[in-house]
C-alpha cells in the first residue's frame, strides 16, 4: 500500500502535530469528520431532504424561518435542545441512554476510513473497507439496546425487525463490496481511488471499466438502503405501522442523535459506493486532446469536492426513492435479501473473479 | 377474547400467506403478546383502538374498540328541529359532508313528500360527486401513507384542496357545509360555478392518471395489497357491507343505481367492479381499485350534470323549503350512496312535534368495520394496517 500511504501527506503531518506533548493534531483529525457530519446533516441532510421532498410533492417546504427557510434546521435544533429529556420510568435506563450513543458512534467511526481527497484520510487502514463494513454493524447493537431498553412493544418490534434486516442485508452488501475489492486488489480505501484515477477520468472507474461491476453496484446500493433503514426498506421505523419503531420513546437530543446517525450512515454508504465503484475522489472528467480537464480537476481540494459530490448524488437518489416508493413488508424484504440479492451477489462474485483472471 | 383456547391456537399457526398458499407450522410454545393499537396510532385513521393478540408479527386476534368519538347524535336528534339536524349530519362523515346531508334530506323529504326543483337536484348531485372525489382522494392518499408512500398523499391533498375551495366558495365552509337543506339548498351557486367546476374537471383528469401510475400500478403497492384481507362476496353481504367495500368483493351494488334517488337515473355512469385480472376479487387492492375508478365515474357524472343543469334567472333555492317542518305521523327509511357505502336514516315522526321522535343513523363505516375481526385473523401487523386502510373508516361516522 505504499502508493496510497504516500498520498496522505496532509493527514500524516496533521496527526503528528503536537503542542507540548498534547496531540492536538489527532483531535483535529478526529474532529474534521464530526464537523463535516454536523454541517452536512444540518444543511443537506435535514434542510435538503425537506426541500427535495417538497419539490417532489409540489410544495414549498420550510419557508418561514430565515430566507427560504434556511434557518429552519437551527430552529429545530434549538427546539430539540429545549425539550425535556424523558427517560420512561419503566425503561432500562442504562440501555435506553446508551442506545443512541452506540448508534451515533457506529456511524461516526466509519468516517475514519473515508478518504476525503488524495491527501486526507483519518486512518488509511489496509483493511479499510472491511473496517467500514464491520464498524457500521455496531448500529445494530444500538438499535437493539434502544428498542429493548424502551420497554415499549412498538419499539421492541422495530428493534427486532431492524436487527433481522440489517444483519441479513450485510451479506449481499459485503459480497458486492468484495467484488469491488477483487477488482482493486486491495481493501485499502485509498488504494481504490488510486487504481481508479487516471487521465481518462470516468473511463477508469470500475463501473465503466468492467461490465460486471454494474451488478454488485446495484446490489450494494439496494442493500445499503436496507442497512440504513431508508425507504422502501424503512420497516424498523415504519411510522404507519410501528409509530416510530425503535425510537418511539425518545425525545430531545437523544432523538436528534438517531437522526444524526441516520444521516451519517447515509453519507457513509454513499461514499463507500462511490469509492468502490465510482472512483471516490478521482475526477470523472477526461483529458480531451489538449484540454487537460482531468489534470485541472485533480488534487486535494478537488478530491474532497468530487467525493462529496458523488456522495451527495447517491443521497439524493436515496431521498428520491424514499419519497416515491411505498414500503415493503417484512417477509417480502427478507425474500428480496435471501432469494434475490444474495444469489445474484454470488453470481456477481464468481463473474468478477472470472473477469479478473481472464480479461 | 379470553374464550380462545390457548392450546388450540398453539397447535397450528399461520406463518404467512403467500399468494394463495397458506403456510401452517407446528411450533414450539410461544407467548402471546397483547398489543393495543391506537387510539393514538398513525394508521388507525382517527381514534380506533384495536386490541391485538400477537404471536411475533402475526396477529392471532384483533378486536376493535369503538366509542372514542361518540357524540350521542341519535339522542340529540330527538331534542332539535328537523332542519337543525343537518349540521350534525356533517359531523358524522366529516370527509363527505354533502353526501350525508343529502342522505338525511332525501329521507325527510320522503316523509314530507315534497317536490324539489330540478336545478336544486343538479346542484346537489354536482356537489355530492365533488365531495365524493374529495373523500376518495383522502382514502387513497391515506392508504398510500399506511403503506409507506408519502408523496401520493400530498398529491391527493393538493387536488382535494381545489375541491374544498370550490365547496367553500359555494357554501362558506370547507368541511362542515350545511349546504343541502330539507327542500332545497342554503344558497344558489355563484354565477361562475359552471365554468370553475369545468376547469377543475379538465385540470383533474390528467392528475387521476398520474395518481394511478404513481400508486395503483406501483409494483410494491400491488405486492403489499394483492391477496391481503380477502372477503368473499357472500360473507360481505352477510356482514351488511356496502359501497366500495362490497363492490370490491365483486358485487355490483350501488344505491345510485339499485335504489335510485335524485337525478341519478338520468345520468350515464358505470359501477366499477374488479374483474379479477389486476387484483384478486375481494382483496384490499380491489377495494382501492374501486375507489380509484369511481373518481373517473364521478367526473363523468359532474360533466353530464354541468351540461344538463338548467339556468333559471333569479332562482331561489329556498323557494319550496317548508316554513315549519312538521311531518305527519309515520316512519321512513331513506338511504344514499356515500363514498364509504350506504348511509341511511330511519326517522319516526309522531305527527305533532317539529322534532323527530326517533332518528336512527345507519353508518356505513361501522358495518364495514365489523368484519375487522374476521379479516385480521392470521395476518401480519403490516397487513393489518393495509386492511384497516382499505376499509377506509371515518371514526366520526363509526361512533356518531
Amino acid at each position: 500500500m505504499s502508493s496510497s500511504t504516500s498520498l496522505n501527506t496532509w493527514s500524516d503531518a496533521l496527526s503528528g502535530f503536537t503542542i507540548g506533548g498534547f496531540p492536538l493534531g489527532l483531535i483535529i483529525v478526529a474532529a474534521i469528520p464530526l464537523v463535516f457530519i454536523a454541517l452536512y446533516a444540518l444543511t443537506y441532510g435535514v434542510y435538503g431532504e425537506r426541500k427535495i421532498s417538497a419539490f417532489m410533492q409540489d410544495r414549498l417546504g420550510p419557508m418561514e424561518v430565515g430566507p427560504w427557510g434556511l434557518l429552519q434546521t437551527l430552529a429545530d435544533i434549538l427546539k430539540l435542545l429545549q425539550k425535556e429529556d424523558i427517560v420512561p420510568t419503566v425503561a432500562d435506563k442504562a440501555l435506553f441512554v446508551i442506545g443512541p450513543l452506540i448508534m451515533f458512534v457506529g456511524s461516526f467511526l466509519a468516517f475514519a476510513v473515508l478518504p476525503f481527497g488524495p491527501a486526507f484520510i483519518g486512518a488509511d487502514l489496509n483493511v479499510g473497507l472491511f473496517y467500514a463494513v464491520g464498524i457500521v454493524s455496531l448500529e445494530v447493537v444500538g438499535i437493539l439496546a434502544s428498542g429493548w431498553g424502551s420497554n415499549n412493544k412498538w419499539a421492541l418490534y422495530g428493534a427486532i425487525r431492524s436487527v433481522a434486516q440489517i444483519v441479513s442485508y450485510e451479506i449481499p452488501a459485503s459480497i458486492a463490496l468484495l467484488c469491488g475489492a477483487m477488482m482493486a486488489g486491495s481493501l485499502s480505501m485509498q488504494h481504490f481511488n488510486v487504481v481508479q484515477s487516471g487521465p481518462y477520468g470516468f473511463m477508469h472507474f470500475f463501473l465503466f471499466r468492467n461490465p460486471i461491476a454494474w451488478l454488485p453496484f446495484i446490489i450494494y446500493f439496494i442493500a445499503s438502503l436496507a442497512e440504513n433503514n431508508r425507504a422502501p426498506f424503512d420497516i424498523p421505523e415504519a411510522e404507519s405501522e410501528l409509530v416510530a419503531g425503535f425510537f418511539t420513546e425518545y425525545t430531545g437530543m437523544k432523538f436528534a442523535m438517531f437522526f444524526l446517525a441516520e444521516y451519517g450512515s447515509m453519507f457513509m454508504v454513499s461514499a463507500v459506493l462511490s469509492i468502490v465503484f465510482l472512483g471516490g475522489w478521482a475526477s470523472p472528467l477526461p483529458n480531451v486532446g489538449g484540454l487537460a480537464l482531468n489534470t485541472m480537476t485533480s488534487g486535494p481540494v478537488w478530491g474532497a469536492i468530487w467525493i462529496i459530490l458523488k456522495g451527495f448524488f447517491f443521497i439524493f437518489v436515496q431521498m428520491w426513492l424514499r419519497w416515491t416508493l411505498p414500503r415493503l413488508r417484512v417477509d417480502q424484504l427478507m425474500y428480496l435479501c435471501w432469494k434475490v440479492l444474495t444469489p445474484f451477489a454470488f453470481i456477481a462474485f464468481v463473474l468478477t473473479a472470472i473477469w479478473e483472471i481472464y480479461m | 377474547m379470553q374464550e380462545l383456547g390457548k392450546a388450540e391456537l398453539n397447535s397450528t399457526r399461520i406463518i404467512h400467506q403467500d399468494d394463495n398458499r397458506v403456510v401452517i407450522e407446528k411450533d414450539l410454545d410461544t407467548e402471546y403478546m397483547v398489543l393495543s393499537m391506537g387510539p393514538q396510532h398513525p394508521s388507525t385513521h382517527g381514534v380506533l383502538r384495536l386490541e391485538c393478540i400477537t404471536d411475533g408479527e402475526v396477529v392471532v386476534e384483533a378486536e376493535p374498540y369503538l366509542g372514542y368519538l361518540h357524540r350521542c347524535f341519535e339522542k340529540y336528534c330527538e331534542k332539535i328541529d328537523y332542519p337543525a339536524i343537518v349540521p350534525y349530519t356533517d359531523r358524522m362523515d366529516y370527509l363527505a359532508g354533502i353526501n350525508t346531508e343529502l342522505a338525511y334530506c332525501i329521507t325527510v323529504e320522503k316523509l314530507l313528500d315534497i317536490e324539489i326543483p330540478r336545478r336544486v337536484e343538479f346542484i346537489r348531485v354536482i356537489t355530492a360527486e365533488l365531495n365524493r372525489i374529495a373523500s376518495h382522494l383522502v382514502a387513497i392518499g391515506t392508504y398510500g401513507i399506511d403503506l409507506g408512500a408519502f408523496t401520493p398523499f400530498l398529491f391527493c391533498f393538493r387536488d382535494r384542496e381545489i375541491i374544498l375551495n370550490l365547496l367553500e366558495w359555494i357554501s362558506g365552509a370547507r368541511m362542515l357545509y350545511n349546504y343541502v337543506w330539507i327542500g332545497g339548498l342554503s344558497y344558489d351557486v355563484p354565477a361562475d360555478f359552471r365554468k370553475r367546476v369545468a376547469e377543475f374537471v379538465t385540470y383533474f383528469k390528467p392528475k387521476v392518471v398520474e395518481l394511478r401510475e404513481l400508486l395503483t400500478e406501483n409494483e410494491i403497492f400491488v405486492k403489499r395489497t394483492k391477496g391481503i384481507g380477502i372477503m368473499p362476496a357472500e360473507v360481505a353481504i352477510n356482514y351488511g357491507w356496502s359501497g366500495p367495500m362490497l363492490r370490491g368483493s365483486g358485487v355490483k351494488w350501488d344505491l345510485r343505481r339499485n335504489d335510485p334517488y335524485s337525478i341519478y337515473p338520468e345520468l350515464d355512469f358505470d359501477i366499477p367492479v374488479p374483474d379479477g385480472k389486476f387484483s384478486d376479487v375481494g382483496d384490499s387492492l380491489s377495494r382501492h381499485l374501486v375507489r380509484a375508478l369511481e373518481i373517473d365515474e364521478s367526473l363523468k357524472i359532474i360533466e353530464q350534470c354541468l351540461d344538463k343543469m338548467p339556468e333559471v334567472a333569479g332562482f331561489d333555492p329556498r323557494a319550496v323549503i317548508p316554513k315549519r317542518i312538521r311531518p305527519k305521523a309515520g316512519e321512513v327509511y331513506g338511504r344514499a350512496e356515500n363514498p364509504r357505502g350506504e348511509v341511511g336514516f330511519y326517522i319516526v315522526s309522531d305527527g305533532k312535534s317539529t322534532k323527530p321522535l326517533r332518528c336512527k343513523a345507519r353508518s356505513s363505516c361501522f358495518v364495514n368495520l365489523s368484519a375487522m375481526k374476521d379479516l385480521s385473523k392470521g395476518q401480519l401487523i403490516p397487513d393489518l394496517v393495509a386492511i384497516i386502510g382499505s376499509i377506509d373508516i371515518v371514526l366520526g361516522e363509526v361512533d356518531r
